[in-house]
Formats: C-alpha cells, structure tokens, sequence
C-alpha cells in the first residue's frame, strides 16, 4: 500500500487548492487533465491488514482510504442487537492530517451523517439475515481526502466486506458526477467540489440496478440530474469492473504447470 | 424499540394495502396528510412557525445573533440548523446528546435552505471579516407520526419567513440596536419532498407505521424554480432504481409546487 504513483506537473499545480478561474478549459479538459466523463486513475488493493477479518485499501486520484472489517461478531453494547438479523456499525472517520487545516479526530456532524449513509449504502447487499444478534463492524479511514471521500470509502468497504467472507447479494461501488462550469462531469475532485455547482454521490449494485446511496447538494434541473446519475452510474460500473480485479488478485491462485 | 415480529405483521397488512393501491387511513400513494402551519408561535424568537404533518408537530424557532464569518467566506452571515428529536415525542426518543437520526433531520433541513440559497446571507454581514449575524434554526420535534423530514422543511421554511430582524446601525464596529424591525432576506422557497419505499411500491407522507416498516427513503428538496438542490436517501436497508428515481423527480416538481403555496400564503 505505498503510494509510488509520480505526481505529474499537472497535480502538482492543483495540490495548492487555490481557486481556479475555470474548472473546464475551451478544449473540454479539467483542471487535473481529465476529459469530462473520465475517472481518476483508482489503485485498489485487499487483505492489507493483518487484524481485521476483512480489509481494503483504496487510492482514487489523491484520495487514500482504507477500511478494516471485523465481525460478524457478538453484538455490543448488547442491546444494539436485533433479533433476526446482524447489524452494521459503521465508522467513517477522516485523519487529522488527511485535509489542509488540521481536522479534530472528534466525530463531527457530517462524520455521524457519512457513516449512517454509507452504512445505509452496504446494508442492502450484506446477507445481514444470516448472522442474528451480531454486529459487522467497517471501520472507514480517509488518511487523505481530496473529494469524493465517501464514495471511495463505500467502493473500499465492499472489497474489505467481501475479504472477510461476508456473503453479499452484490458488490457496493460508488462514484458522484456532479456540475462545473455549467457542465455535468464524473468523478468530482475536492476543488471541483467546492467550486462546482453541484455534487451527486451515487452508491450502487449494479448486478441489482440498485442505487443504495443517493445524495445531492447543489442546483440541477431535473433533466442535468438525469444526466448526473447516468453518468455516475456509469463510472460506478468502471469501478466496478476494478474491484472484482482487485479480488481475484488476491484469491485467484494461477494454476502451476507440474514439472 | 418495536420488535421485529410486531414490524413484520404491520409489514404483511400494510404491503397487502398497497398491493390495491390502499392505505390504511385511506389516502392515496402520494397524498399527504392534512397540513397546518401556524407562524409566529413563540414571541421570545425571531421567528417561529408550528407545522401539524397530521399528527407529526415540529416546533421551529429562529434566533438571530452576532459572531464571526467562516475565514473562507469573510462577507456571508452563518446560517446553522440543529434538530432535537424531544423524548416527549415519542416512546423511540432518549434524552442526551443528538444521535445520528437528529443530526441527519439538521443536515437535511440545512442542505435544502443552503443550497438553494434561500437566505441571501451575504446581506447579512456587518463588516467584512470581522463581523456577521449568526441565524440559528432549531428544529423541535414535538410529536412523531412520520415524516419528520418534510415538516421540519416546511416549518424551518415557514419560521424565517416569519423572522424579524431588528433594526441596527454600526457605530465603532459594535451592532446599535434601533427600533423596528426588517424580514429576513428571503430570496427562495425550497421545499422537500420525501418518498418512501415499501416492497416495491412507492408511497409519499408516511405515518409512523408505514416509517416503521419501509424499505428505503428518498427525500428531494426543489428550489422555486423547480431545480434539485439537495437529495438524500436513507431510511433502511433498502434501495431505489435508476428508474424509481428518475420518476421520483417528476413527481417531486409537481408535489413542491403544492406544498410551496401552503407556506407563501401563510
């Protein structure tokens, strides 16, 4: 899980997060180089800690996420425990050091509401009817945030869920499009966040056709919605297509040829 | 806490409701309950406003103080919504701090009033950096029969269109209060929307026992232009389709509109 990737000049000019004029050139290019429905380059990597029963780590652009799975387990404080079904404790939790100004470890507002959102968005693929009266912990840590930090945590959380053998309908992915300089875009990076004029994570099953989280801040008409979720879906089936690489790397063993 | 069994019984009936387009107090799939908004209930606040959601009561107050802009935005006011989930609401309440329910209502209610820019804050700053009126929207919740999130909208909406800010002048960077008031700088009615999902069937103004047993939420706030400016889904272990939503949206335009005239009349 080292970060080796070079960071080209392009990058290294937007590591400053200093306000752009434009977030699209004439050309249709962003400010990181990508063309409009392009992703960031995703690394993403399973079993890397040693601990957990499951885990993840994920790097989208500058984004660095990792998660660790424990469980299924009994179920603490004991009357978190539902009956007929396990229940899943969620942590989203950003590092200190993970933004620009230093982020106080205490949970704040908006980390109760991503990690009640993001457990929303994993509930629906977990079998959670086969583990009565226990508790699935994911514990998601952005040690670097550049935009889009709970959709990287979700697509990290599944891998790490389905490396702890957690039998699931579907993988969960997650990507957000969102609106720039008047044009709908995937995958937003944190000044096109900020800047932008509108942001829409989407969670989704796509074995399933099915959206688990759905958020948006920002101002679209409902045809530019449309299009946003489109094209987050979209980019959600790109990464997709990298996680089942990213297991089968680990559990795919290559036939040797005996001597 | 109701037990699963008790859920899994309401589940059956009202499904079975559903499945001939029925429920249980009679209403059709979209139809909401009868709405009252009372502004100006609470003289001590700037604002105020009580929604009735049928039996759902939420009580929201508007204060208005001073304090210092956000370093990134030195010449905008500080809009900030907090959520109390009261346990004299309901027997699922607990006194203590907001748990995550609480302050996904605050978040919801303050995404729908931010973003679509209904308070012109930047009319709200005194000096530039140093300076700003703070407007704090506490949400009450008094009662809950469902769908907390559409009547804490309403009745944030409905309490700073009743919010009346005293009059002031600057004399050596301190606030003069002078008589008589000006209203808030409303410059946009957002107003939200929340579908709720049942087996596969889609339903609007959920009563506590529908809340109880469905399958996932979605809640759309629409600006008066009928533009989108804050979703958010959650509410269980369910999920929407592609096409469930897109067909949300439609719907939604069409609802807001209904609910806005409620609230601009009043």
């Amino acid at each position: 899980m080292k970060a080796t990737k070079k960071k080209t000049k392009k990058e290294t000019e937007t590591l400053s997060n200093k306000k752009p004029e434009t977030l699209i050139d004439k050309k249709g290019i962003r400010i990181d180089g990508r063309k409009l429905d392009e992703l960031r380059p995703v690394k993403m990597e399973v079993g890397v800690l040693p601990n957990a029963d499951g885990s993840a780590y994920l790097e989208q652009g500058r984004n660095k996420v990792l998660v660790g799975v424990y469980g299924p387990k009994e179920a603490h404080p004991r009357h978190i425990a539902q009956q007929d079904r396990a229940v899943i404790q969620c942590r989203y939790h950003m590092a200190p050091f993970s933004v620009d100004e230093r982020k106080s470890p205490a949970p704040s507002r908006r980390d109760v509401e991503l990690s009640k959102v993001i457990r929303e968005a994993l509930e629906p693929a977990v079998f959670l009817e086969y583990f009565p009266k226990t508790s699935i912990q994911v514990y998601i840590e952005i040690l670097q945030a550049d935009g889009g930090t709970r959709c990287a945590g979700i697509t990290t959380a599944a891998l790490a869920l389905a490396d702890a053998g957690i039998p699931m309908r579907d993988l969960v992915v997650a990507c957000a499009a969102g609106k720039a300089d008047g044009k709908i875009v995937v995958d937003l990076m944190d000044t096109e966040d900020k800047v932008g004029d509108a942001d829409v994570p989407v969670a989704y099953m796509p074995n399933l056709n099915a959206v688990t989280l759905l958020q948006m801040d920002g101002n679209l008409s409902t045809d530019e919605f449309a299009k946003a979720i489109n094209m987050a879906i979209d980019g959600c089936k790109q990464l997709y297509a990298q996680q089942k690489e990213a297991l089968k790397s680990k559990y795919v063993v290559e036939e040797v040829e005996e001597e | 806490m109701t037990s699963p069994i008790v859920v899994r019984v309401k589940k059956k009936r009202i499904t079975e409701l559903l499945a001939n387009g029925k429920r249980s107090d009679g209403r059709g799939v979209t139809e909401y309950r009868d709405i009252k908004i009372e502004p100006g209930v609470i003289e001590r606040a700037e604002g105020s406003a009580r929604v009735f959601l049928g039996k759902t009561e939420v009580i929201v107050g508007v204060k208005i103080s001073t304090g210092t802009p956000f370093p990134d935005m030195p010449d905008t006011g500080v809009l900030t919504v907090n959520a109390e989930l009261v346990p004299l609401a309901s027997p699922d309440f607990e006194p203590g701090p907001p748990g995550e329910d609480a302050v996904e209502l605050a978040r919801v209610v303050d995404r729908g009033i931010r973003e679509s820019k209904a308070i012109d804050l930047e009319k709200l700053c005194v000096e530039s950096g140093k300076l700003v009126f703070v407007i704090f929207v506490d949400v009450y919740v008094l009662n809950h029969d469902g769908n907390l999130i559409d009547a804490s909208a309403l009745a944030a909406l409905a309490a700073l269109m009743n919010t009346k800010m005293f009059k002031y002048e600057v004399q050596d960077c301190e606030i003069v209060k002078k008589p008589g008031y000006t209203p808030l700088p409303i410059v946009d009615y957002p107003i939200a929307v929340t579908f709720a999902k049942i087996g596969d069937k889609i339903i609007m103004d959920t009563e506590i026992d529908e809340e109880q047993v469905m399958d996932a939420r979605l809640t759309m706030t629409l600006n008066k232009d009928g533009h989108i400016c804050a979703i958010q889904k959650g509410g269980g272990s369910g999920y929407f389709t592609k096409e469930e939503i897109l067909e949300a949206t439609k719907i939604a335009l069409e609802k807001t509109e209904e609910l806005r005239k409620l609230v601009v009349k009043s």
